[in-house]
């Protein structure tokens, strides 16, 4: 496979970052206006875009850029406010400056010319035409390097009675950044001699932060002139203890020799020795496991940046896969065998094959805040545009999903966004009139439940009313009049092709497209959508998604000669029944468990098997849609890893199936859709009852 | 994909026997010939594609093209194979096994003896075939593979109840 090594591509890539980045911050700071580093941050993104943007040869978006930039640094200056109309124009230049360097030839530069002149105008200055040279543009965009200071402070003595807290001073160095803080004892005289109101200590601090040295001496300003304040930088080396001891004059390189050549803990033996105070060497020890922890972090915020292609993860996947297929056929082999070590080698193999197969899905996994994120611009711009005030709040955006899924959740999500937006939220003045607060709320949420993920999206508008669902189904012939249907069958209704309660149509919602393609998008992912609405109080919106989309742990059944795969995940119980108290029936039959009707479906019926019956029958109870139905089968074969791959074309409307995979002895077994399955179910035993 | 070509052109193909006749399909789009595997039964699939197999690692729906053409499925014999093939379904590109009961050789034929599909004295179903070619005395019966599965949605939707009142739903909506 080819790799791309353009740079031009991999700034777009950073460029892409950096504007989400950005768009972000605009919108917190339009929140908190009052928030230096939000300020600090947008400026950042700016100068980098700016810079590297001309470094890779985008001038035109560097050019335009730097108005951008100069306004934000005037506003980190105090020059000028941050208001709303400031946060608009710079959303705008955001968007322009994406079409810049994205499609660099579609871009208009009157579009240009008209955000800068708007941007002027908000800052109050005409725009002074820019040219920017290269050379400049490239300067290094890191503002702030992270350094690593040694403070080694001694307080005046009369620091205490003079009303200065040691540890308030600790305190704000800690505030800097990442500190560790040793307290020198020496000084301490025996009890009888300690004046209480002296102070005797002396502090070492190892300080890592992004923070000017300036800061440091701004911590002891008040104090700067009676004490003693030595600030050096360290360089963040795993250094060893007595190089740390001797660069800081601890101890002479002599002594330090003499005491190496006994080869013993080098702390100790210095100690003992009486060339240091165990202090001291305890402040060594603090500054090198201080050193040794930034050195860490150092090489794990390295490792958060390696950029891998999406398609090489996908390779991985199913290259994985495969093994885990020929893994399962190699332990067929060994439990089929007698050879012990044999069998000790296998263990091992499946042991590191599910080990890189639970990597390979971390690999995959991305927290699910960034999709989120990408909806407050939507929530922002709709709701200005629908004359309605909205906040958008979020839950659990350190969810992590497949990144396939979240790629794919895009729209579905921005559908039922809008349509909270536009159908969901009433306007300002009505929701004051029924007694709510103006603003709005759409509460966009997701948390883990087992192998799913759950998606919320939860508004405090008017609700769906059911009633109406009922007459617009009714009235467009989706179902019979009069029929008896619960609510929550009624809200499944409007994702129904061509569904609309909507009296008008708007730019946003209304035209009856949309639920639908959410339903399928959804469906697409093996996930399930639960509507749930009060009426004048807000409705919720349920999205219920797998984990992951590339394999699973599954359940083999055997129903007649075949065998099929039931995901583990929605098993809850397995129970025995004998074949004998069947009575002759295809569809649904109702199981006694712990004084609990559960009804269950004989796939032996569903899927048409000819061969004898077994004795007993095993029913695998499953959760299905809330409820418990159970599946009776034949024979339970035990747990087994699921690479699912997809079924083709020509089996995709055979209802019940959500895949295929291929078995340890290299045969296929189809993966059961449990919903779907049930649903099938259900419309058949229908049939034949009408029949 | 017109029925017979003008200018005569040599074209590669596969020639395969089914229900005692020798039918032929372009070789290109043929991957592998394999001998009969485990084939796994699709409940309540349309009948012409009941099976899956596994081709190196990858899950292929089998189809029955006796079934397809009308006929009964038949038992497998010693000179059954698979003949795998690749195709575009729907903008896709899909791997397909189609059953054959006996699989002869691959061979060259010249366009200009592919003669149109007549309209009467065909047992089979006239859609599928792109023509009649002659080898020697014998009948070849030229397969039109992209229409073998170009109707298929069609066919399917007669199979299956649930579908049917989906499409009930659609239309009335």
């Amino acid at each position: 496979m080819a790799v791309s090594l353009d740079p031009i591509a991999t700034f777009r890539i950073e460029a892409q970052e950096l504007f989400e980045h950005l768009e972000t911050v605009l919108l917190d700071i339009e929140a908190n206006p009052d928030d230096k580093d939000l300020i600090d941050s947008a400026f950042r993104a700016m100068h980098t875009i700016k810079g590297s943007g001309a470094m890779f040869g985008f001038d035109a978006a560097s050019v335009f850029t730097h108005h951008l930039e100069t306004a934000f640094d005037w506003v980190r200056k105090g020059k000028v406010a941050i208001s709303s109309e400031l946060v608009e124009v710079a959303l705008v230049a955001k968007d322009h400056m994406r079409i810049l360097i994205e499609h660099p030839d579609e871009a208009n530069s009157s579009d240009g010319d008209a955000i800068l002149a708007r941007l002027a105008a908000v800052i109050g200055t005409a725009p002074a035409k820019v040219t920017l040279t290269r050379a400049a543009a490239s300067q290094n965009p890191t503002l702030h390097k992270s350094a690593t200071y040694r403070i080694c402070f001694r307080l005046p003595v009369n620091a205490l009675t003079s009303g200065n807290n040691p540890l308030g001073l600790l305190d704000e160095l800690r505030e800097l950044g990442t500190c560790t803080v040793t307290a020198i004892t020496d000084d301490i005289p025996l009890l009888e001699d300690i004046d209480p109101f002296t102070c005797y200590l002396v502090w070492e601090c190892l300080l890592s932060t992004e923070h000017p040295r300036s800061a440091i001496d701004e911590v002891f300003i008040f104090l700067l002139d009676d004490m003693e304040l030595k600030v050096d930088i360290v360089e963040p080396d795993g250094r060893r203890l007595g190089e740390i001891l001797l660069d800081r004059q601890a101890v002479s390189a002599e002594g330090l020799d003499s005491a190496l050549t006994s080869q013993n803990r080098i702390g100790a033996l210095l100690v003992k020795e009486g060339l240091v105070s165990s202090d001291i060497v305890t402040a060594a020890l603090a500054e090198q496991g201080h050193l040794r922890g930034e050195a860490e972090r150092a090489a794990k915020r390295e490792n958060a940046g390696i950029r891998v292609q999406a398609e090489r993860l996908d390779e991985l996947m199913d290259q994985v896969g495969e093994l885990v297929i020929a893994q399962a056929r190699l332990r067929q082999m060994a439990d089929a065998g007698k050879d012990i070590h044999f069998k000790a080698l296998v263990k091992e193999i499946e042991r590191l094959s599910s080990e890189l197969r639970a990597t390979t899905m971390g690999i995959r996994m991305v927290p699910i805040g960034a999709l989120f994120s990408r909806f407050r611009r939507l929530v922002r711009d709709l709701s200005r545009e629908l004359g309605k005030e909205i906040q958008l709040t979020t839950a659990g955006e350190e969810t992590e999903l497949d990144k396939t899924l979240i790629e794919r959740l895009h729209d579905p999500l921005v559908h039922l966004i809008r349509n909270s937006l536009d159908h969901g939220i009433e306007a300002p003045a009505e929701r004051e009139a029924k007694g709510k607060s103006r603003e709005g709320v759409i509460h966009l949420s997701a948390v883990h439940s087992g192998a799913q993920v759950l998606i919320t999206i939860k508004d405090d508008g008017q609700g769906i009313d059911p009633l109406r669902v009922r007459a617009k189904a009714e009235e467009t012939g989706l179902i019979p009049s009069g029929t008896d249907f619960s609510d929550s069958d009624i809200f499944q209704l409007i994702f129904q092709p061509g569904f609309s309660t909507a009296g008008t149509v708007t730019s946003v919602s209304g035209r009856g497209v949309g639920m639908d393609v959410v339903k399928k998008a959804i469906d697409g992912l093996r996930g399930s959508i639960d509507v749930t609405s009060t009426l004048g109080v807000g409705a919720t919106i349920t999205l219920k998604l797998p984990l992951t989309l590339a394999i699973i742990d599954g359940l083999l059944v055997r129903v007649g000669k075949s065998r099929y795969v039931i995901p583990l995940s929605t098993v809850e119980e397995c129970v025995e029944r004998r074949t004998v108290d069947d009575t002759i029936s295809a569809g649904f039959d109702f199981l006694s468990i712990r004084g609990e009707l559960v009804p269950f479906l004989r796939l032996r019926s569903l899927f048409h098997v000819n061969t004898p019956s077994e004795l007993f029958q095993r029913i695998v109870i499953v959760s299905a849609g809330g409820g418990r139905v159970g599946l009776a089968v034949d024979q339970l074969l035990g747990k087994h890893q699921t690479v699912i791959k997809s079924l083709s074309k020509l089996h995709a409307h055979v209802p019940g199936f959500s895949g295929a995979t291929i078995l340890g002895d290299g045969s296929v077994a189809l993966i059961l859709d449990i919903p779907h399955l049930i649903d099938y179910g259900q419309t058949c035993e229908a049939h034949s009852r009408a029949s | 994909m017109a029925t017979v070509e003008s200018t005569s052109l040599p074209v590669k193909i596969l020639t395969l026997a089914l229900a005692g006749e020798a039918f032929a399909l372009e070789a290109e789009v043929v991957r592998e010939i394999l001998d009969i595997v485990t084939i796994t039964d699709v409940p309540n699939a349309p009948a012409y594609v009941w099976g899956l197999i596994n081709v190196r690692g990858k899950v292929v729906p089998l189809v029955d093209l006796r079934v397809r053409f009308g006929l009964t499925r038949s038992d497998f014999t010693i000179d059954t194979r698979i003949v795998v093939i690749e195709l575009d379904l729907d903008g896709e590109p899909t791997i397909v096994g189609l059953l054959a009961d006996k699989v002869y050789e691959v061979t060259t034929i010249n366009t200009e003896s592919i003669e149109a599909t007549p309209r009467v004295g065909l047992k089979w179903r006239a859609e599928f075939i792109r023509g009649i070619g002659r080898r020697g005395k014998d009948f070849l019966v030229i397969l039109d593979i992209d229409r073998v599965f170009a109707s298929d949605q069609q066919a399917f939707i007669g199979d299956n109840t649930r579908n049917n009142e989906i499409t009930r739903f659609v239309h009335a909506g």
